[in-house]
């Protein structure tokens, strides 16, 4: 998993069926110490993110279209967690 | 998945098995701020209504093939959602 911050929103109507009622987030892609590592992800919502939280997420299809529970989707990216703290060392 | 902006159309008669109607963009991607990142990349149109100059998002890797009705095609960018609007997040939506 990789952790990240909310950014904002993609707002789509025309979009893969699997998108459907989905919230989408993009999310700048953290290092450990929470400074932008560059990049960003577009996930879909499962846990409810807010602006600027770090969250955890999952980039991986199998475990991705398993927790949305459809067998087939171009779905690979999930914000699965909302992250209370990091603590290194 | 990664935002993308559509800057063509490829036509390609000689096509591997499964691929015969599926419609190819040229698309750029781009970084958090819509500005031109990397290389442009040929994408499936999952959407079937993409065109040129339109705001989309992309998934990349094996995923895509997962966009189109025979999941086992040689496919590595999909364009999976026309983008409206790209907005702050409204406050905390927990469910």
């Amino acid at each position: 998993m990789k952790l990240a911050r909310v950014v904002e929103t993609v707002v789509s109507t025309i979009n893969a069926p699997v998108f459907d009622g989905r919230r989408l987030l993009r999310c700048d892609l953290l290092d450990p110490d929470g400074e932008p590592a560059g990049g960003y992800l577009i996930a879909v919502d499962t846990v409810g993110a807010g602006a600027g939280e770090i969250v955890l997420l999952l980039d991986e299809g199998n475990s991705a279209r398993q927790i949305l529970g459809v067998a087939q989707g171009p779905v690979r990216t999930l914000v699965v967690g909302i992250v209370d703290e990091v603590a290194l060392g | 998945m990664q935002l993308a902006r559509v800057i063509g159309t490829v036509v390609a008669t000689v096509k591997s098995p499964g691929l015969e109607g599926i419609r190819l963009l040229i698309v750029q991607p781009l970084d958090g701020h819509r500005q031109p990142t990397g290389s442009a990349v040929v994408a499936a149109d999952a959407v079937h209504m993409a065109g040129p100059g339109e705001l989309v998002y992309v998934v990349a890797a094996r995923e895509a093939a997962q966009a189109l009705p025979e999941p086992f095609v040689p496919v590595d960018h999909a364009v999976v959602g026309i983008v409206d609007a790209v907005e702050p997040v409204g406050g905390r939506g927990r469910r």
